[in-house]
């Protein structure tokens, strides 16, 4: 598919420059991150910046005596869990029907989701919680996040439920058990891929929600989002202990992405590449 | 039981989804309907009060920071997605040619959208810092004039354009990407009889064939681009000054900030409309570029 034409060694050369060009700017803001989490602040106002200095593990010392950070990072957890578990319970059986029973409109309802402005959704919420008294409590933070990651599930695994073959369902279903017990038995367990993808997106999406967390959660509840934006209301910004909890907080969802990238690639670019 | 179940298939098994959007979608977004027609400061003791279209009126015609962030919204989104399309379109093409290492700088590619916005923008807000900001160091190390970037009205927004092209560039190369892997051949070996330069061959058939491909990814992108919060309201609050205040920043600043909420919820409804309107002309455009 790809023509192979003699290239210019010049040419050649700009190319490998260009990659580097490339690589260079998109990977130095985690370098910088990384780096600056292990200075002092003092070092870390020094300009032009010492490339070569003693590393320092006190920030991240400071982000975990300073702050309950362990319990937000438990916060985040509990809620992202819960926010993708739910939605694959709500989202895979609407998927599946939306697939295999043609209901567009309802398809179409769930890409509004989409399309919605989150900040509509909120004052709405936040009544209703406060009214419940259900702000700064689990449920409420999981429902909001599943505003995020149930239609994400469904617009991931609608196009898979397509491409399953009817005669694997019908045969199934010749063997004598019901649609609904094939979709258990025969659809789900043949479409690992496509939950893996949306449960992994999910996750991302509603560990690194910032907007519902913000006006939701409170003092029990608080995610890592929120507490490395409340670090920024000091006086004087401590950088080091900034940028140490930064490299916690997106840690995670760094490695879950190199672990799986190839499902990573498939949810990002759902959607818009047929196939 | 279980007969009935598969007969009503179509509707059992997508119930507790569709009661999830009624009670945490459609209602809501009914509800803030309600609202943007009264006056209300989310107190308990004072009911809202209904007022029309009141709100509308006073938005749209005597808010000069509504219409304001209106546009800070589109100059966001259209220089954003100039940068991530045209950007993107260079890293697929350089992507979509086999060498060493190849598959690892994919996946490295990946990490700017993936990374929590909010740790991200804490990052930028470092380098972007005038004085101990590594950007302003870099620029001077290669003689050329330094910027406030976020320090000043004037380079604020574009700053944080910067940032989202950042974000998002890689995803516009990936999808691009799969576009190119999966054209066929037969279009390039009839270029290649007709003796056409690698150009050509780009400008007149592989642009062309992308076409669908670049169309959807845009669409999804802007719809995302005109959102964005995070990154901004991490990062500036939507200063100095309002500089980069877009229609999302105001409309939370008017809700959870001054706690206007029926002038937030009509802001809201007005937003919901331009982002929906959005969507429906590019889609538009798209068909009528296909046809």
């Amino acid at each position: 598919m790809n023509p192979r034409k003699k290239v210019h060694p010049a040419l050649n050369v700009l190319y490998v420059v260009g990659l580097v060009l490339f690589f260079v700017a998109f990977m130095f803001p985690f370098a910088w991150m990384i780096i600056s989490s292990f200075k002092t602040q003092s070092e870390i106002l020094t300009m032009p910046p010492k490339w070569i200095f003693t590393p320092t593990f006190k920030n991240y010392v400071e982000v975990f005596e300073g702050q309950d950070f362990l319990m937000y990072m438990l916060n985040s957890f509990v809620i992202a869990v819960g926010a993708t578990l739910a939605a694959l319970v709500l989202g895979l059986p609407a998927a599946y029907a939306i697939a295999r029973r043609r209901l567009p409109s309802l398809g179409f309802t769930i890409l509004v989701a989409r399309i919605v402005p989150g900040i509509t959704f909120l004052i709405p919420w936040f009544m209703i919680f406060s009214r419940l008294k259900m702000v700064d409590t689990m449920p409420a933070l999981i429902l909001a996040h599943m505003l995020v990651t149930m239609p994400f599930v469904v617009w991931v695994m609608i196009p898979f439920f397509e491409g399953i073959p009817n005669d694997l369902i019908d045969a199934a279903r010749v063997d004598g058990c019901t649609e609904q017990y094939a979709f258990l038995r025969v659809v789900l367990p043949i479409s690992g891929p496509g939950i893996i993808t949306g449960s992994i997106m999910a996750f991302v999406f509603s560990w690194n929600n910032f907007m519902f967390s913000m006006i939701l959660s409170g003092v029990h509840t608080k995610t890592l989002p929120v507490a490395i934006f409340n670090f920024l209301s000091y006086s004087e910004v401590n950088w080091g202990g900034l940028m140490a909890a930064s490299v916690i907080i997106t840690l995670p969802v760094l490695v879950l992405a190199l672990m799986t990238q190839k499902y990573i690639v498939r949810g990002l670019t759902a959607g818009a590449v047929k196939g | 039981m279980s007969r009935w179940i598969e007969k009503n298939l179509k509707w059992v098994f997508p119930a507790p989804a569709v009661i999830f959007i009624v009670v945490m979608m459609a209602f809501p977004i009914l509800y803030t309907a309600w609202i943007s027609l009264t006056e209300w400061s989310m107190s308990a003791v004072t009911p809202a009060k209904f007022i029309g279209l009141e709100n509308y009126i006073n938005l749209l015609g005597k808010d000069h920071r509504f219409w304001m962030s209106v546009w800070r919204t589109f100059y966001f989104t259209g220089l954003a997605l100039v940068g991530e399309t045209l950007i993107g379109l260079v890293l697929a093409v350089m992507l979509n040619r086999d060498f060493p290492g190849k598959n690892l700088l994919k996946t490295l590619f990946l990490l700017p959208m993936v990374a929590t916005p909010v740790a991200i923008g804490m990052v930028w807000l470092l380098m972007f810092e005038p004085t101990i900001g590594y950007l302003n160091h870099f620029l001077k190390s290669l003689h050329l004039p330094q910027s406030l970037w976020l320090a000043s009205e004037g380079s604020a927004l574009a700053s944080l354009v910067l940032v989202d092209i950042w974000q998002w560039t890689p995803m516009m190369a990936l999808i691009i990407l799969a576009g190119l892997v999966s054209m066929p051949s037969d279009p390039f070996e009839a270029a290649e009889v007709d003796g056409a330069s690698a150009w050509q061959t780009f400008w007149h058939v592989t642009l062309p064939m992308l076409r669908p491909t670049i169309g959807m990814a845009v669409i999804l992108r802007s719809i995302d681009a005109l959102k964005t919060f995070d990154i901004i309201y991490s990062m500036t609050q939507g200063g100095p000054n309002y500089a980069t205040e877009t229609l999302n920043l105001y409309g939370y600043n008017l809700g959870f900030g001054y706690f206007q909420m029926g002038a937030a919820s009509s802001l809201l409804m007005i937003f919901f409309a331009i982002v929906m309107g959005v969507v429906i002309f590019m889609n538009w455009a798209r068909k009528g570029a296909l046809s």
